[in-house]
């Protein structure tokens, strides 16, 4: 195992986020601050509850997990991409490491830049709304398995792509689309057949009732199955991204 | 083991790579390298130089072939491989954010080394870069980003080290003292392979050459007898009065007449201590035999090297 050559990747990508440390730390912050307005406020005013929690409180996983979706997947897909561009790759290339030792340096540091953003998030919603946990240790865990799976995601796009615009398409034209119609802002149980099935093939539903389990005890769909779903997608990245490594495909001539 | 495969610390065998929807770069490359030798591979542009070195340094998958490092597969047991090899890639490619300290530290750590601030400090120094070690790559000079890929390349204390086109770019200046570094680097054992398109460069540096071009490596060969096959020289007078015949007083020279006994060509050697020229020209005036021009010419390397194709088929 070279230790030293994960850690190596794990620092250097650390410091790329630290560079932008202010912007990375605000974006979260007032974004999630202005949901907070709009939806919390002046939407919750209305809704009050619901499933019975305060709409408020209601909306922060949904919120947590719309960030960490979009932030895993620009900054670990830009961590793989940025080398690829600059022509920077053949030393990663040239090193004695292996894939999965490759993919641990740039997709942990992702990874800790998405919890931390999470976290961030959870941290500014206090100051609007009353939230309880009722599973901490569960919630971090499924957060940490929520952010690898599309820290992952991310890194494959990274390697895939051809030009910078592609590494905002499926950012912006699935993932987005899909979590706002994922049941973020609203259950699912309020939407009318035939609605309320054809949502159920939405995988983001499972990730976000998952999540939201972990908080309020009660979800929209079986905790089961979501943790199935969250998990099954961390797999299928991981299986992806090896086989990418494996064949050198769209990495090696 | 025999000696020669302990002498081998690289041994490439049938190495061929064909790009995808792209040209036969490699046409079954066969090459030892010696350990602690400096090999120039000398090619015309587009000869396969940098996909071969591409190979080895498992940048660029081969098309069929084995690589042995130092004993190792360079597939099967690509760690074992790649921990011996520096490489000092032909484009200049940085992270231009970093700083020079922490681009080679990262190097060092990437190939599986512990920190060694020591090391890395002598080696900073060696390279003239301790000065700007806190500066970032960006605000350097195009040289200077040349001997921070030098010292990223041998971070880890390489055996191996594959620099590609190591003067493309540098100055005279910069490129002596990257040959004082290179031999340096010998003297302390680290085998050098450099790529390079200039043949006085593999003179000046290599104890063994080998030819590329399209693909196939045409020639191996120490320097001194290499030289000696590509030093060839012509000397061309341009006679007032075209000669019939090359007289029988020259023949110890033989020249050659050409465009209709115009031209008297003598070949020489520019490699040799003696050339022959002084006492071909006074024979020359003593025959009383006028020119109004004299020119040397060198064939160029890409006539050598299309001469040298040729003569494969
Ligand atoms: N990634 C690639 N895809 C397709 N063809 C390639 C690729 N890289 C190189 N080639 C082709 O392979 C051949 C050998 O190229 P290579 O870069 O190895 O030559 P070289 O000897 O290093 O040349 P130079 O002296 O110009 O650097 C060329 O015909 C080149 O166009
Ligand atoms: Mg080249």
């Amino acid at each position: 195992m070279n230790l030293h050559g994960i850690w190596a990747i794990y620092r250097f990508e650390m410091a790329r986020f630290g560079r932008t440390i202010w912007t990375s730390l605000a974006v979260p912050v007032i974004t999630t601050s202005l949901y907070f307005i709009v939806f919390g406020s002046a939407i919750g005013s209305q809704m009050r509850e619901v499933s019975g929690v305060p709409y408020g409180a209601f909306i922060v996983p949904g919120l947590m997990l719309l960030a960490i979706f979009s932030e895993s997947i620009l900054n670990a897909s830009l961590g793989i991409y940025m080398p690829k561009f600059t022509g920077t790759i053949y030393e990663i290339l040239s090193a004695p490491l292996s894939p999965i030792e490759t993919v641990l340096g740039y997709v942990g540091a992702a990874t800790t830049k998405s919890l931390l953003i999470g976290l961030i998030i959870f941290a500014t919603a206090h100051l609007f709304v009353d939230l309880p946990v009722a599973h901490p240790v569960l919630m971090l865990l499924y957060l940490l398995l929520v952010a690898a799976a599309f820290c992952l995601f991310g890194f494959a796009i990274g390697i895939l792509a051809n030009g910078f615009e592609q590494l905002q398409v499926v950012p912006l034209l699935i993932v987005t689309p899909l979590t706002f119609l994922g049941g973020a802002f609203y259950s699912v149980q309020i939407l009318p057949e035939p609605w309320r099935t054809v949502t159920l093939f939405n995988p983001v539903v499972y990730l976000i009732n998952g999540f939201r389990w972990t908080f309020f005890g009660q979800s929209d769909v079986g905790v089961g199955i979501s943790l199935g779903v969250s998990f099954a997608f961390l797999c299928a990245c991981l299986a992806f991204v090896t086989i990418i490594f494996r064949t050198g495909w769209r990495l090696k001539a | 083991m025999s000696p020669d495969t302990n002498s081998a610390i690289l041994r490439l065998q049938g190495v061929s790579k064909q790009y995808r929807d792209g040209p036969t770069a490699l046409h079954s490359v066969d090459l030892d390298i010696r350990r602690g030798e400096i090999f120039a591979l000398l090619g015309p542009n587009g000869a396969g130089k940098t996909t071969l070195i591409s190979i080895v340094c498992g940048i660029v998958t081969a098309s069929a072939g084995t690589i042995l490092v130092d004993g190792h597969d360079a597939q099967a047991d690509y760690k074992a491989a790649r921990r011996r090899i520096g490489l000092v890639p032909q484009e200049l490619a940085t992270d231009a954010f970093e700083t020079v300290l922490a681009t080679v530290s990262f190097s060092r750590r990437l190939f599986g080394r512990a920190a060694d601030p020591a090391y890395v400090e002598r080696l900073l120094r060696d390279l003239s870069l301790w000065e700007k070690r806190s500066a970032k790559i960006k605000d350097l000079s195009g040289g200077m980003k040349r001997r921070v890929l030098i010292a990223k390349a041998l971070a880890h204390e390489p055996e191996l080290l594959f620099l590609d086109e190591p003067s493309a770019g540098v100055d005279v200046a910069l490129r002596r003292d990257m040959w004082t570094l290179v031999r340096s680097l010998r003297d302390r054992g680290v085998t050098i392979i450099l790529t390079t398109h200039y043949i006085e460069e593999a003179e000046e540096m290599a104890d063994r050459v080998g030819v590329i071009a399209r693909g196939r490596l045409l020639l191996v060969e120490d320097k001194a007898a290499l030289m000696r096959k590509l030093g060839k020289r012509e000397l061309d007078l341009t006679l007032v009065e075209p000669l019939g015949q090359v007289p029988v007083e020259l023949a110890e020279w033989s020249p050659t007449l050409e465009h209709d006994g115009h031209v008297l060509r003598y070949v020489f050697n520019a490699t040799d201590e003696h050339t022959g020229i002084p006492g071909f020209l006074r024979r020359v005036g003593d025959l009383g035999l006028h020119f109004k021009d004299l020119e040397t010419a060198k064939s160029s390397l890409e006539d050598i090297f299309v001469d040298l194709v040729e003569r494969e088929r």
